[in-house]
């Protein structure tokens, strides 16, 4: 469904802060992989995200997505096939719209929009009823605007507006790091219904190593811009959070750098 | 007294349709163009050279508004493809249009005295002047309300709007910003060159030094209507910059009967549009927003 193959990107080149993030990073999404992506500050996760999403170009390597060549498409062309949730929770909406509003543009996501109604009625009962399964008593709340919500409904909005078309690959870039521990749990647990409930292709980075192993059906490990461990299966199932700084560590040569990944 | 606020609501109508113009860029797309200084005089000048020549006023009112449509799709292209930020994009499409304008007139102004223009039809039922000028410009504020009320409630018009907004987002949802841009850009100044034309037309007179400050006026008349009439919704939002233009109008020609020189107005808009911007800090500093400090806290 997404097949990466030797993509290379640099920052800066030929600068003082030239800096590699990602070097000769390929990777094989199988349709229905949910994919953890997990990795230190500086990793690559991020921007390996990017590049797939077409915010960043790669400087060699090529990105399909369902035997699609992107490579050289722009963001808001890739995006047809694209769901994208962000780090952080004022991104993923326009805050000055109603929340009716957000979810239309989102219905439409990879379509041409012309002089018809943003927005018909029919729609309206749709997305009542599947705001009313997010459980957060958002389908009384179309009209509100959408930045007198909290960050974790809005979160759990840009999840459901990723998803409305279902997308070929479901891009999740540390969805919930900016959300209260409570609320992260929330938006953890309605991530894997949405993705269970649509058999979703999906690539979640995240800083929590518990999270990364309970979460989808394969791990994957980045650092310094290279993809260190993937793991996936029954080997997968049986991992904890001890095995992986193990494997990491012999697969690294060097300590998995102990930042917000241990804490949290 | 019945007289100057007639010819304030005969003013502020015409003003109207290039605030309109002004909102689209400032607050829809967040985006302070300078185009608008530019395309003003465009228009008045299209339709001074168009009826000075013996076009029909109509199409000549029409091709003023294609004109200005061309201004801002030149600065759209300059902002989006040339990647020049949008303020120096619009100083720059300003600045060629004071050239391209002084070329259109081939002189510095045009006199529309005695001339058929597009009042007359309406002068002709019987209506004198004022009263010409205020149907015709109800009428096109009310269908421009309309349209652009309709406009922004479709795919396109929402897309836009949410382009102001979140850029980042609308990308994420298979929208080209750049388009978006451009397309405001050229709805927005299409209409302030339509009032350019409308307004040269009522002055009977067409001058290059016109659109000098008619960004102030905009945005004064703007704010104005914000402060008085309400933002509750989009179409409240759009009759709201109506009044704002009729009332800044009211205001200048109070301001000019209580002996203030017209050479000053400029200045006063300045200071208006600055003390507007600056409210809400000014309601802050003179009024402190209070936060709830419990007992215990107080002595931490």
């Amino acid at each position: 469904m997404l097949r990466i193959d030797g993509v290379y990107k640099v920052f800066n080149p030929g600068t003082v802060n030239q800096k590699t993030a990602l070097r000769n990073v390929s990777l094989d999404m199988k349709e229905g992989d949910f994919i953890t992506l997990i990795g230190g500050n500086g990793a690559g996760k991020s921007t390996l995200l990017n590049c797939i999403a077409g915010v960043y170009g790669v400087d060699k390597g090529s990105i399909n997505i369902a035997g699609v060549d992107v490579t050289k498409l722009t963001e808001y062309k890739r995006a047809a096939f694209l769901g994208r949730v962000f780090q952080d929770p004022m991104m993923g909406t326009a805050s000055d719209m109603i929340l009716e509003e957000n979810l239309a543009l989102a219905l439409r996501r990879g379509k041409p929009r012309g002089l018809r109604w943003g927005i018909s009625n029919k729609e309206r009962e749709v997305y009542r009823e599947l705001l009313s399964h997010l459980g957060l008593g958002l389908e009384h709340r179309l009209n509100v605007k959408v930045k007198l919500l909290s960050g974790g409904q809005r979160q759990a909005i840009t999840l459901l507006m990723a998803t409305l078309n279902k997308p070929k690959v479901l891009l999740l870039d540390e969805h919930t790091a900016a959300l209260d521990p409570k609320t992260a749990a929330i938006v953890l647990d309605l991530t894997e219904r949405l993705v269970h409930e649509n058999g979703l292709t999906t690539l979640m980075v995240t800083h929590n190593m518990r999270d990364a192993i309970r979460y989808g059906n394969r791990l994957i490990m980045m650092h310094d811009g290279r993809i260190f461990l993937d793991i996936q299966g029954e080997e997968k199932k049986k991992l904890t959070v001890e095995e992986l700084l193990a494997r990491f560590g012999s697969a690294s040569g060097q300590e998995f750098s102990y930042d917000r990944a241990l804490l949290s | 007294m019945v007289e100057v606020i007639k010819g304030a609501l005969s003013l502020g109508l015409l003003w109207a349709i290039m605030t309109i113009g002004v909102y689209i860029t400032y607050r829809i797309l967040s985006i302070a163009d300078l185009t608008v200084e530019g395309s003003i005089t465009l228009g008045a000048a299209i339709a001074a050279h168009a009826i000075t020549s013996g076009m029909n006023p109509y199409l000549g009112t029409l091709i003023a508004l294609l004109g200005g449509m061309a201004a801002g799709l030149c600065t759209g292209l300059l902002h989006t493809k040339l990647k020049i930020p949008a303020l120096l994009s619009g100083i720059l499409t300003m600045i060629g249009l004071y050239s391209i304008n002084l070329r259109v007139m081939g002189k510095a102004n045009i006199s529309l005295l005695r001339m058929e223009n597009v009042y007359t039809v309406f002068e002709n039922m019987g209506l004198e002047p004022t009263w010409a000028t205020i149907t015709l410009g109800a009428i096109s504020v009310a269908a421009i309300v309309c349209l652009l009320y309709w406009f922004f409630g479709t795919e396109l018009g929402c897309a836009i709007r949410a382009t102001g907004n979140n850029p980042y987002m609308v990308r994420a949802q298979g929208i080209n910003t750049n388009t978006m841009i451009i397309i405001g850009l050229v709805i927005s100044n299409g209409l302030v060159s339509l009032g350019g034309a409308l307004i040269a037309q009522n002055q009977n007179f067409s001058d290059i030094g016109m659109g000098t400050g008619s960004i102030v006026i905009g945005l004064a008349s703007v704010i104005i209507g914000e402060v008085l009439f309400g933002k509750r919704n989009f179409f409240m939002r759009l009759t709201s910059l109506v009044f704002g233009a009729i009332t800044y109008r009211i205001i200048i020609a109070f301001v000019l009967k209580l002996g203030m020189h017209s050479n000053d107005l400029k200045l006063f808009t300045a200071i208006t549009v600055a003390i507007a911007l600056s409210l809400p800090m000014i309601k802050d500093f003179v009024n402190p927003p209070k936060i709830a400090i419990g007992e215990g806290e107080q002595d931490a």
